[in-house]
């Protein structure tokens, strides 16, 4: 698993719940060590037992612990990068939403062993959307799901957003129906294309 | 019977033309400027472009020397290169369109390389270039690939201060394998909080002519002694004891449950021995011995490490001083 994932899961633990219970987690899960480099590439069965301990002592579903490592990553400052990045894709939530197509293949450019998903969106309407893929890992289906409920906040977009998986030929597959409420809720957060910092 | 077909020219609205190429510029017959698209009027916010003569706000570097308009229409179809004329000189690259007609020339740019600056100081949106450009898909690369860059260089750094700290932690020496000072004072202290229940050697030895080999047959060549010589204090030891490294051509060796005088003047007398015999490296024939100066725990009432290692050291000189090649058993005076 690229470290970039397992980066995510330390720094979240880290941040809500405190450095110490991150080392708690490291000697449970058996990681010998208690620092994930995000340029490092490490095998799927440490980011497994990392995952399996933050669930057991945390006493949280895999999937609700997903989704709020998706939220920190889009609203936490340590990875504005991301944030940013994501923003490229267009002025409104909707654009962004149609950019979501292109995501796997800007992935790739920038970081080609992140191995992310394809997504795909069907578009229903103008307000209605469903998007789908398939994360090869099982399991990881709400990380996304956390990224985009923080990406309609940074829009200022209101918007439902209901998850589920369903079987597929190569294993599972996501889904999340999107319905945005509406558009320009609130302020949302600021976006400059130029660098500037 | 066939009917001739007949094409309009292309004709398009200035709105169309505005979103098509937001940073266009359109010259008219007297060099003025008739419309600039309005990403062209954000580059030049203290400029009212339109009305502006060409040449007072653009110098051309590609067509060169262009004066008036005929040198533009002369260029039609050309790349053009050119430079704001105000700070901070940004340079544009684009075509030259002569316009049917008396209408003068289109003249439609691209930011080039200074995308990025240009984006951060005029505080261009993704409304700002049209879909068709691949602008801020060059935008996003490049932040892409300096975030990237930017945690490379991090994990870069970790990993030198990690090296480092590794090093400064580390009780081998990296020449022979053998332990270094550190080890060995770690060794020595603990062996000392365990006298007089163990009992143990401590022998001191420095190569002789070691520095001739270096001289004559060069680095390489006293590396492979050192090696050779290390090999040999392994061999003639137990895997329980000691062997070190401790400077240049300078051992320790801490024999361990070993106070018999006897017993260490043999194990002595026998690295001497075999170190004498020369040590071949690349053809050439080295040759070193070795001065050892060796102490007992059992000979102090109150161990000391310091004091133990200057009695070796006192030992081992008197070996020097009495013409190398020997060993020496610490005698207070």
């Amino acid at each position: 698993m690229h470290g970039l994932v397992n980066r995510s899961i330390q720094r979240f633990v880290q941040e809500t719940y405190g450095d110490d219970f991150w080392s708690e987690i490291c000697r449970d899960a058996e990681l010998g060590f208690e620092n994930f480099e995000s340029m490092l590439i490490y095998d799927r069965s440490q980011t497994e037992a990392v995952l399996a301990s933050c669930c057991l002592l945390l006493e949280r579903s895999r999937k609700g612990l997903l989704e709020d490592i998706g939220t920190f990553l889009i609203s936490h400052p340590d990875f504005e990068a991301l944030r940013r990045l994501l923003r490229f894709g267009g002025d409104t939530f909707e654009e962004f939403l149609h950019s979501l197509d292109d995501l796997h293949d800007r992935a790739n450019l920038a970081l080609p062993e992140l191995d992310f998903p394809r997504l795909e969106l069907r578009v229903y309407s103008t307000n209605s959307y469903c998007l789908q893929y398939a994360w090869g890992q099982r399991g990881f289906g709400t990380l996304v799901l956390g990224i985009l409920r923080a990406m309609a906040d940074d829009y200022g977009a209101l918007v439902l957003l209901e998850h589920s998986t369903i079987q597929g030929e190569g294993g599972d597959i996501d889904r999340i129906a999107i319905n945005i409420l509406d558009a320009e809720f609130a302020e949302g957060r600021d976006f400059e294309l130029g660098v500037g910092t | 019977m066939t009917k001739k077909r007949r094409r309009a020219g292309l004709r398009l609205t200035e709105g169309g033309l505005d979103l098509l190429m937001p940073l266009h510029l359109w010259i008219g017959l007297t060099g003025h400027i008739e419309r600039a698209g309005p990403t062209m009027q954000k580059l030049c916010p203290d400029l009212q472009l339109v009305g502006s003569r060409l040449t007072e706000v653009l110098e051309f570097r590609r067509p060169r020397g262009v004066q008036i308009v005929d040198d533009l229409r002369a260029a039609d179809g050309q790349a053009a290169h050119v430079i704001f004329r105000a700070q901070p000189r940004n340079s544009l690259k684009g075509i030259v369109i002569a316009l049917p007609g008396d209408q003068g020339v289109l003249l439609n740019l691209s930011l080039g390389i200074s995308v990025a600056e240009c984006v951060g100081r005029f505080g261009l949106k993704s409304k700002d270039f049209a879909p068709s450009d691949t602008t801020v898909e060059m935008l996003y690369l490049i932040e892409a690939q300096s975030a990237v860059l930017q945690e490379s260089k991090n994990l870069n750094s970790r990993l030198q201060g990690a090296k480092i700290a590794a090093e400064e932690q580390a009780f081998t020496d990296t020449l022979t394998g053998l332990k270094n000072r550190r080890a060995l004072d770690h060794v020595l202290a603990r062996e000392i909080t365990r006298a007089p229940r163990n009992r143990f050697g401590l022998m001191h030895i420095d190569l002789d002519f070691f520095k001739s080999v270096n001289d004559t047959h060069g680095h390489a060549a006293g590396d492979h002694v050192l090696q050779q010589a290390a090999r040999i204090f392994v061999e003639e030891t137990r895997t329980d004891d000691i062997v070190a490294r401790t400077g240049g051509d300078e051992f320790v060796l801490i024999l361990m449950g070993c106070d018999n005088e006897k017993i260490l003047t043999r194990i002595a007398g026998r690295i001497i021995k075999r170190l004498q015999a020369p040590i071949l490296f690349d053809g050439a024939q080295c040759r070193v011995s070795a001065s050892i100066g060796i102490t007992v725990s059992s000979r102090y009432k109150k161990l000391n490490a310091g004091q133990m290692a200057s009695d070796a050291d006192a030992a081992l000189y008197q070996s020097k001083h009495r013409g190398r090649s020997c060993f020496t058993m610490f005698a207070p005076p």
